[in-house]
């Protein structure tokens, strides 16, 4: 019988993972072992400041088991969307780290570095031609947007990690990839069929997630055969069923109906989830309706202000119940006193915890029922020293504000810190979220190779 | 004799997740084949539902999908601000489920 095997380590590179897990997976004898090593999930910061969502000390962890079991074992190994956002930086910052376990433990393999930014002259020739389109509901792309982005990456798909694969790379650290395509590279390669390696590839994207009981910091186990693929997670501890392997092809998705990618759209409207073993889970009927022209998604963040918090507790009942109250008065008093600056340069912005921090205005819920709030008085500024300025003033103004009925005098907010004051840096925003049209995803993705 | 009964017994998943950047979106994943078709019968789950929980006109409604092969009701709007703006309140739009909590379904018994 035909079959190819993958192992997925962890659903996000820095997490961690057993080692007897990963272990139980290698005894399965997987021809690829490939993990996912970013998202857009924690927000646009990570792409505009050029930073990672996990620790080097994590990543590193991580890394050691899959390479040196990579080496041992003559298995590739497949990291995407490297170091959280799959730019340059982000790139470089993973390939250190891989250079430095190669040392440490004296290991030698063909690296691939497959480059995922793209440079703003080339697509700003592209906008002119009419080649890029939003994706999802945002703005036509400007060429102001593309000059105002700090970093504007391309999300690859298969191709790519193929031809790197072809090249001869037994290491692959990839900059920015579509989700399924670390998993999927190797199976479309050896010829299996690209709707269900990708089907697969979404599953497996996220460790041992759609097992139970669910989590991304475990590992899991695909099996690709002619017409269907097997999931199943090597701890003994978890089990895939067909409701858990079903939910996971809907998450974080915007339609269930369809995976769609840089190769085209999955449909998964025929699917059927079967029990296949005790711990394993049967898919078939997944179906890849390749695109007639390839289309690949950018994304860029910009740099749009400055922020400084206040964390402050409020426990007076007589405060608490005229809270609203208490945050006009401090809306109000503000560009008062800062008559001199335009109220455009910044924006104050109250989180109240207790009251509908989480949901702002979707909050049904409208009355407090809580004995304590937590405030998180958030002020963006277009710099630091404004951001701070204002957030100093509101917290002292909302801290002595005498508020109607008020009989503790000494102070209106318990802060947790010294100081009460937090500057954050800069805020980012997702300014490019569109379709790019290219005749050869090369025009995006080089690949470079590096000996160890 | 109808009765109603609250969501929560019915499903075993509901929640809500970015679906990249711009777009939130909502899973209920009931318990059973049986329970799914039940609910899907009263049609009480509707994309005019999720517009009215969600304060959004039926246009930002992006998708409502009924999933068979998983049972499950999927609903997906336009995020209230893009994932980490300034104004964000949630990031992974991980904590956006409570309103569905309270959907009551009518039983037949």
């Amino acid at each position: 019988m035909k079959e190819i095997r993958v192992l997925s380590p962890v659903g996000m590179l820095g997490y961690g993972f057993p080692a007897e897990s990963f272990q139980k997976g290698l005894e399965k004898t997987p021809h690829v072992i490939a993990a996912d090593a970013g998202s857009t999930d924690a927000g646009p910061h990570k792409l505009g400041a050029g930073v990672g969502i996990v620790s080097k000390e994590a990543t590193k962890k991580d890394l050691t088991l899959m390479l040196t079991a990579g080496c041992e074992n003559k298995i590739p190994v497949i990291i995407g969307s490297a170091g959280g956002s799959g730019a340059e930086v982000h790139l470089n910052w993973t390939s250190e780290i891989v250079k430095e376990i190669a040392k440490e433990k004296n290991l030698h393999f063909k690296m691939a570095l497959i480059h995922a930014e793209v440079e703003k002259d080339y697509l700003k020739k592209k906008l002119a031609q009419g080649k890029i389109k939003p994706l999802g509901p945002v703005p036509e792309l400007t060429s102001k947007d593309i000059e105002e982005a700090t970093r504007i990456v391309a999300v690859m798909g298969t191709h790519s990690h193929i031809k790197a694969l072809e090249m001869g790379a037994e290491v692959i650290i990839a900059g920015r990839s579509n989700d399924p395509a670390m998993f999927a590279a190797l199976p479309i390669k050896e010829g299996y069929d690209p709707g269900l390696a990708l089907h697969m590839g979404k599953i497996l994207e996220c460790g041992a997630m759609a097992s139970t009981p669910g989590t991304t910091s475990d590992c899991m186990m695909g099996y690709l055969r002619e017409d269907y693929f097997i999931v199943e997670p090597p701890n003994a501890m978890r089990k895939c069923i067909p409701s858990t392997v079903a939910a996971h092809t809907l998450y974080e998705k915007s339609s269930p109906l369809h995976i769609i990618g840089p190769e085209g759209v999955v449909d998964v409207t025929g699917c059927k989830f079967e029990q296949y073993s005790e711990r394993a889970v049967k898919v078939s009927g997944s179906k890849l309706r390749k695109s007639e022209t390839i289309n690949i998604k950018l994304e860029g963040a910009s740099k749009v202000a400055y922020r400084t918090i206040c964390i402050a507790g409020l426990r007076d009942p007589i405060m608490i119940k005229q809270i609203d109250e208490c945050e006009k008065y401090v809306r109000d008093t503000v560009p008062t006193y800062f008559s001199n600056i335009s109220p455009e340069d910044y924006s104050l912005i109250f989180h109240i915890y207790g009251k509908n921090g989480v949901m702002g205005e979707l909050e049904p819920r409208k009355e407090i029922t809580s004995h304590e709030l937590c405030l998180i008085l958030e002020v963006v500024a277009k710099d630091q020293e404004l951001a701070n300025t204002i957030c100093a003033f509101a917290r002292s103004t909302l801290m002595h504000y005498s508020y109607k009925g008020r009989i503790a005098t000494a102070g209106n907010l318990a802060f947790p810190y010294a100081p009460s004051d937090i500057p954050t840096g800069a805020v980012y925003k997702f300014n490019i979220h569109h379709l790019i049209e290219v005749d050869d995803p090369d025009e995006l993705f080089s690949i470079e190779i590096v000996e160890l | 004799m109808t009765k109603e009964i609250s969501i929560i017994d019915l499903a075993s998943v509901i929640r809500s997740k970015n679906a990249g950047p711009f777009e939130l979106t909502f899973d209920i994943i009931f318990k059973d084949k049986e329970t799914y078709g039940k609910v899907k019968k009263t049609k009480i789950i509707t994309k005019e539902l999720i517009a009215k929980l969600y304060h959004v006109p039926i246009e930002k409604v992006l998708y409502f999908v009924e999933f068979d092969p998983a049972n499950a009701i999927k609903a997906t709007i336009v995020r209230p601000v893009d994932s980490g703006s300034i104004g964000e309140t949630d990031v992974y739009g991980a904590q956006q489920h409570a309103p569905l909590l309270d959907i009551k379904i009518p039983f037949e018994e």
